[in-house]
């Protein structure tokens, strides 16, 4: 069914690698339905023509870590009817994120040779920390099937059938066998939100994490089971401190085995 | 060659070096095998061809969130009991597509009904409480009130080759739930594995026409007092092996007391509410139904998926989940599957497969859980937990 007008896309970069917007361009064939359905009217990586304000849907990539961006991000929300967070840096600080475990000054003074010149947060936060987000994709990256559906959803007015529980539910879908039970490998599964396809297992590898907690993930009864598996205080903090470093249940599980 | 007859009269021996002609029956019938093979470091249920896919010469340990594949001394076919899969994968499959509608030009609306070419499989190596847990799905999807055509169609197609359990792993309590390890009925053809120094046969017991019909054109023996003896020596001897058990006297009951114990906030503590005991249970058949659509809004699609009581989602109505707290979805999983689905579908849920104990991550055991509460009412009334957090009936 054609529609009147197609509604204005816009994706913007904040702190982040570019994975979570380039999984956009990664949809291939089915971008050219993408464009066909919306306008995609400031998309940076992809065209430097770009339409002004206001969008339909604004994707937002990245974290907030600097002043600069922690304003320019009300004048996204702004200029946007929804606002979309796509991956972990926009949903949960990203991997940028380990700086508030650490006073982040320390950092500057190692990696830049005029620190004089830098001005940055003491935190990386993410965008719902700043403006209200109207929905949030997880991911490091997002996967590009949920990236679709979100759009898709928005387009046909139904709700995203994007789900808040396990990864251990994709992989049993799947009929993947379950690694820590058959071989003993730690996985993040069972706390982590499903998403990404249970990618990691089907590969004989254990989940680490990339789509942030699940809904209710009971961080410590894992650990403890790792801990009986072998697993280290320090790979434990680790484990949890990745691109989800900052998302709440992780941070504090992470800075439970610190002590 | 077999014929119909006295009960005595369907026995048969089937030599190992033969089992090939007994699938090569199965594919003349036209029939899809699907039976174990080893996968991933676990044994699967997948399409096979040949016996010599099979997992011969591997065993299985099992116990609470560990499973290992392991090498067995011989070379037995059947060595092993169940996975993770189970065989309500293929009846009721973990995706499925209902429906689909499609709009034309004029914005009409065409619904399109998938009426799939029924699968027709042969199950190769299903054991009783596999067998127990098909039943009982038969009641819950083909019951008086409601019957699931998807599954209709491909149960009605099945042929059900039994294996009756010799070698039961750490987690097995099927003789408890009275649903095993030998298999009683329902099945087309029944095999006990006898593997010893000299010989190597099978005792097949016909179970149907069907399987009489695919055991035409099979070599058989009939069946020497001599080997039927040898097979029962093996079938005791797992019966004894047996070591879980699970007490179900009045057990609806002792959980129906429990609604409000504290003891569900000490399940919580170690619950992952992952969904792992949901999705490797033989007889738990919740799903949730999603609608897709094409991104121009021209076509439309319903799908069927596997869900748990473990999602928060699940028991979303009408504005807010009933089940918030991890206790009251472990409490809703155990109450329902021993308790409510006996007042539902007449018949326990569980059939002591032990497939929930192996395959929780944290190994929780419901057959401990049971014997928690047991306990807990020894001497004293049960504890209580706070009122707001008493959904059970809901």
């Amino acid at each position: 069914m054609a529609r009147a007008t197609k509604p204005k896309l816009a994706v913007w970069k904040f702190a982040s690698c570019d994975g979570c917007q380039l999984s956009l361009l990664d949809c291939e064939e089915e971008l050219l339905q993408v464009a066909d359905a919306v306008e995609i009217a400031y998309f940076l990586e992809a065209s430097r023509a770009t339409m002004k304000a206001p969008y339909d849907i604004s994707l937002v990539e990245g974290s907030i870590t600097t002043p600069h961006d922690a304003e320019r991000i009300h004048q996204v929300r702004r200029a946007s009817r929804y606002l979309i967070t796509i991956g972990a840096c926009a949903t949960a600080g990203g991997i940028q994120a380990l700086r508030n475990f650490k006073d982040v000054r320390g950092f500057i003074s190692l990696v830049y040779a005029s620190p004089q010149y830098i001005q940055t947060l003491s935190k990386s936060t993410p965008i719902h920390d700043h403006v209200f987000v109207d929905y949030e994709l997880r991911g490091c990256p997002v996967n590009k099937y949920q990236l679709l559906e979100v759009i898709n959803a928005l387009l046909n007015g139904r709700k995203p059938n994007i789900v808040p529980h396990s990864v251990c539910t994709e992989c049993k879908r799947q009929g993947t066998v379950c690694v820590m039970v058959a071989r003993g490998t730690p996985c993040l599964g069972p706390v982590t939100q499903a998403g990404c396809g249970a990618i990691c297992p089907s590969y004989g590898r254990g989940c680490y994490g990339c789509f942030g907690p699940k809904e209710t993930p009971n961080t410590a009864s894992l650990s403890k089971r790792w801990k009986q598996m072998g697993v280290k205080e320090d790979d434990l903090i680790r484990a949890y401190r990745s691109f989800n470093a900052n998302a709440e249940p992780f941070r504090r599980e992470s800075e439970s085995h610190e002590r | 060659m077999p014929q119909p007859g006295a009960v005595e009269e369907r026995r048969f021996v089937l030599f190992a070096a033969r089992l090939q002609d007994l699938f090569d029956s199965l594919k003349r019938h036209g029939y899809q095998i699907i039976a174990p093979v080893v996968s991933d470091d676990a044994i699967v249920y997948q399409p096979v061809d040949s016996v010599e896919e099979l997992p011969a010469g591997f065993t299985d340990e099992q116990r609470p969130g560990m499973y290992r594949l392991k090498r067995r001394a011989d070379k037995a076919f059947f060595g092993y009991v169940v996975g993770p899969h189970s065989w309500k994968r293929y009846l009721y499959p973990p995706l499925q597509r209902l429906w689909q509608a499609k709009r034309n030009e004029s914005s009409d609306l065409q619904v399109v009904h998938d009426r799939e070419q029924p699968a027709r499989y042969a199950f190769v190596g299903v054991r009783a409480c596999e067998l127990a847990a098909i039943m009982v799905q038969d009641r819950v999807l083909l019951g008086e009130h409601y019957r699931d055509e998807h599954y209709q169609q491909r149960r009605e197609n099945v042929l059900l080759v039994a294996v009756n359990c010799t070698h039961p792993a750490g987690n097995c309590f099927c003789a408890s739930m009275n649903t095993g390890p030998r298999v009683r009925s329902g099945y087309d053809i029944a095999l006990t594995e006898v593997l010893d120094s000299k010989s190597h046969f099978f005792v097949v017991e016909i179970g149907s026409e069907r399987g009489n019909t695919v055991l035409q054109g099979v070599e058989m023996q009939t069946v020497t007092e001599e080997q039927w003896q040898q097979a029962q020596q093996v079938l005791e001897g797992a019966t004894k092996r047996i070591l879980k058990s699970m007490d179900i006297t009045d057990i609806k009951e002792l959980l129906y007391r429990h609604l409000d114990s504290a003891h569900w906030e000490s399940v919580a503590k170690r619950c992952l509410t992952c969904s792992n005991c949901t999705m490797v249970c033989p007889t738990c058949f919740c799903h949730t139904v999603e609608d897709t659509t094409n991104l121009h809004g021209t076509v439309a699609e319903r799908w069927r998926k596997w869900d748990s009581c473990f999602h928060i989602d699940f028991s979303y109505i009408h504005g807010s989940p009933v089940r918030v707290s991890e206790a009251s979805r472990y409490r809703q999983w155990i109450t329902h599957k021993l308790g409510w689905w006996q007042d539902q579908f007449g018949t326990s849920g569980c059939v002591g497969c032990g497939r929930c104990i192996t395959w929780c991550p944290v190994g929780i055991d419901i057959t401990e859980e049971i014997s928690a509460l047991r306990r807990s009412e020894e001497g004293k009334v049960a504890h209580t937990l706070p009122k707001e957090e008493n959904h059970a009936n809901a």
